[in-house]
C-alpha cells in the first residue's frame, strides 16, 4: 500500500464534496463500492480480468465457472495482442472495446459472480444502471483508444483461463496504477452517459432551431 | 526483421516484393505513429477542455507519446485495413500483382509485429489469424491522368467507430434540412461509442453505395482542412458548430468538443433521390501514406 490517503482502500467519501482521487485494490467490498460516485477517478493496484464477448458467454449463458474467486474482483472488457514466450503470455498491446456489447451479461456478473467493477469504454444501457444499484457494482470508464499507456501498466499476465477462446480467453492481469479510470456508473444510479445523452438530446432542439430545421 | 524501402526495383519483379514490404510497413506506422494534423487537434483541444474532459485528453496525449516511445500501438484495435490508391497513368505497374502486394504486407506486417487478428468470415467467424480475408484489405482504386506517381494511403478503421456509419436515403423534398439533421441525430446516436473527440464524415448525393464511400472518403483528408468549394466548407463549419453544442464531449462523457471537423464529400446524384451517409473516425485518426515516383523513390507520410 502506498502514502497517500486513497491507498488505504477505503474508497472515497466524496458524497456532496469534491470528486476524489482513490487507489484501490481488488476485491473491492461492497463497502468500497458503495462508497464511490459518478466524477471519482480510480486507480488499481493487483488483480484486473479480461474479459469479452466469448469468455462472458462461457461464464454467463453457459455456465461454465473458473476456479478463481470472483468475489469483488474487477472486470476489463478486452481481447489483448499477446507474444508467447515459452509457457507464459507477454502483453503486446492491452487495449478495452466498447462494453455496450457485453452490456446483457452484466447482472449475472453482478448479481451470481459478486463482480464489483466492470472497467470499459462507452458505458452501458439503463438496465445495467439498475443492476449496478442492485447488487452493488460500479463501471469505471477507461479513455477509449489509448492502449499503449494502459499496456505498460500491466505488469504480467498471470493466468489465462479458457486458451480455446484465445484472444477472447479469461485474462488474469497484474496491474500497478492502472487508471485513470472515472466511476461514470456508481451503485446509486447515477450514469454520467445518461446525464450526457439527456442533454444532447435537449440539445439537439436548440440545434435545430439555429440551423432552422 | 523489419527493413526500410527507399526505393522500388521499378521495372523488375522484385518491385512486388518491395511493395509487400511498404504495405508492412505503412500498416505498422499507421497503428504507432499518429498523423501530424491529429496531434495537433488533439493538444489545441486539451488547452479548451476542463475537469474530467481534460484528464481524459491528457490521457490521449499520454499514448500518442507512449507510443512514440516504445513503438506500442497506440490502440489494441488493429483494424479492418482499407486501401486508397492514387495511380497515375504514366506509373509502370500491375494493378492487380499491386493488391496482391497490399493484402500480403498486412499478412505481414500482423506476424511480425504480433499484431491481433480482427478479421474474420462474417457467417462463420473464422479468422485468418492474418488480418486478411476474402475482400480485405478493401482496396480502392483511383486513376490520376498524366500523373507519373502511385500513392498508397492506408487507413486500419476501427470497428468502435466504423460500427457507428449511417445511411439514409432521404427524398428530394427532405432537401438540405434532412440532411443536417440526419447528421445531427446520427451523431447523438452514436454518442460515446466511436471514441470521440471524432471527425465526422458526411457523404452527398451518388447512388447508397457511393454515398456511402464519398463519407468514407471525406475521414482521409487531414483534420479540419476545410473543402476546397466554399458552399461545402460553409456546410462543414455550421454542423461543427452545432454537433460540438451537444456537449457529448470527449469519450461521450461530457464536454466542449464532440468532433474536431465535420468533412463532406458530394457526388451528384439521381432528380428522385437525395442520399447522406455518415462514417465516423475516432479521436486517432490513423492513416499513413506512401508516395512512389517514377524513379523508384519512397515518400513516406500520412
Amino acid at each position: 500500500m502506498g502514502t497517500d490517503a486513497g491507498r488505504s482502500g477505503q474508497g472515497s467519501d466524496s458524497q456532496g464534496g469534491r470528486p476524489s482521487t482513490v487507489h484501490l485494490a481488488p476485491p473491492l467490498t461492497e463497502g468500497v463500492v458503495r462508497s464511490l460516485h459518478v466524477g471519482d477517478e480510480v486507480w488499481l493496484d493487483g488483480t484486473v480480468w479480461g474479459v469479452r464477448d466469448a469468455s462472458l458467454i462461457r461464464l454467463c449463458d453457459e455456465g461454465v465457472r473458473p476456479e478463481a474467486d470472483l468475489e469483488g474482483a474487477v472486470f476489463l472488457h478486452t481481447a489483448p495482442s499477446v507474444r508467447r514466450e515459452g509457457e507464459r503470455y507477454i502483453p503486446v498491446s492491452v487495449g478495452t472495446t466498447t462494453s455496450m456489447r457485453m452490456d446483457r451479461f452484466t447482472r449475472e456478473c453482478v448479481a451470481d459472480l459478486g463482480v464489483g467493477a466492470i472497467v470499459g469504454k462507452g458505458g452501458l444501457t439503463a438496465d445495467s444502471v439498475t443492476h449496478l444499484a442492485d447488487h452493488g457494482g460500479v463501471y469505471l470508464a477507461i479513455t477509449g483508444g489509448a492502449a499503449s499507456p494502459e499496456t505498460l501498466q500491466v505488469e504480467e499476465i498471470e493466468e489465462v483461463v479458457w486458451e480455446d477462446l484465445m484472444p477472447e480467453c479469461m485474462w488474469k492481469f497484474r496491474v500497478r496504477d492502472f487508471g485513470p479510470l472515472f466511476v461514470s456508473i456508481d451503485s446509486h444510479g447515477n450514469s454520467t452517459y445518461q446525464e450526457v445523452q439527456d442533454r444532447a438530446a435537449a440539445n439537439l432542439k436548440s440545434a435545430y432551431a439555429r440551423l432552422g430545421l | 526483421m523489419e527493413g526500410t524501402v527507399e526505393k522500388l526495383r521499378l521495372g523488375t519483379d522484385r518491385m512486388y516484393d518491395d511493395l509487400v514490404e511498404v504495405a508492412a510497413l505503412l500498416y505498422k506506422k499507421a497503428l504507432t505513429d499518429l498523423p501530424s494534423d491529429v496531434r495537433g487537434a488533439v493538444a489545441r483541444v486539451r488547452e479548451n477542455e476542463e475537469g474530467g474532459a481534460r484528464r481524459r485528453l491528457e490521457v490521449m496525449v499520454n499514448a500518442i507519446d507512449t507510443s512514440d516511445r516504445t513503438g506500442i500501438i497506440v490502440c489494441q484495435d488493429t483494424g479492418i485495413c482499407v486501401f486508397f490508391v492514387r495511380l497515375g497513368t504514366e506509373f509502370p505497374i500491375n494493378g492487380a500483382r499491386l493488391t496482391d502486394a497490399l493484402r500480403q504486407g498486412v499478412a505481414r506486417a500482423t506476424t511480425r509485429h504480433d499484431l491481433r487478428s480482427s478479421i474474420v468470415h462474417p457467417v462463420t467467424r473464422e479468422n485468418n489469424q492474418d488480418n486478411t480475408g476474402g475482400g480485405i484489405p478493401d482496396v480502392h482504386v483511383e486513376f490520376v491522368d498524366g500523373s507519373d506517381e502511385l500513392e498508397v494511403l492506408l487507413v486500419p478503421k476501427g470497428s468502435g467507430s466504423e460500427n457507428m456509419s449511417f445511411l439514409k436515403m432521404l427524398s428530394p423534398a427532405d432537401g438540405m434540412a434532412g440532411v443536417k439533421r440526419f447528421i445531427l441525430e446520427s451523431v447523438v446516436e452514436a454518442g460515446p461509442r466511436p471514441c470521440p473527440p471524432t471527425v465526422v464524415g458526411v457523404g452527398l448525393g451518388g447512388t447508397a453505395d457511393l454515398c456511402a464511400s464519398l463519407a468514407k472518403k471525406a475521414i482521409l483528408r487531414p483534420v479540419g482542412e476545410p473543402h476546397p468549394e466554399a458552399e461545402i466548407a460553409a456546410l462543414e463549419a455550421e454542423m461543427l458548430e452545432v454537433l460540438n453544442e451537444t456537449g457529448i464531449g470527449p469519450q461521450g462523457l461530457g464536454g466542449s468538443t464532440t468532433s474536431f471537423a465535420v468533412h463532406v464529400e458530394y457526388a451528384w446524384t439521381h432528380i428522385s433521390m437525395n442520399p447522406v451517409a455518415v462514417n465516423i473516425q475516432c479521436w486517432r485518426g490513423e492513416r499513413a501514406r506512401a508516395t512512389i515516383s517514377t524513379d523508384g523513390v519512397v515518400k513516406y507520410g500520412y
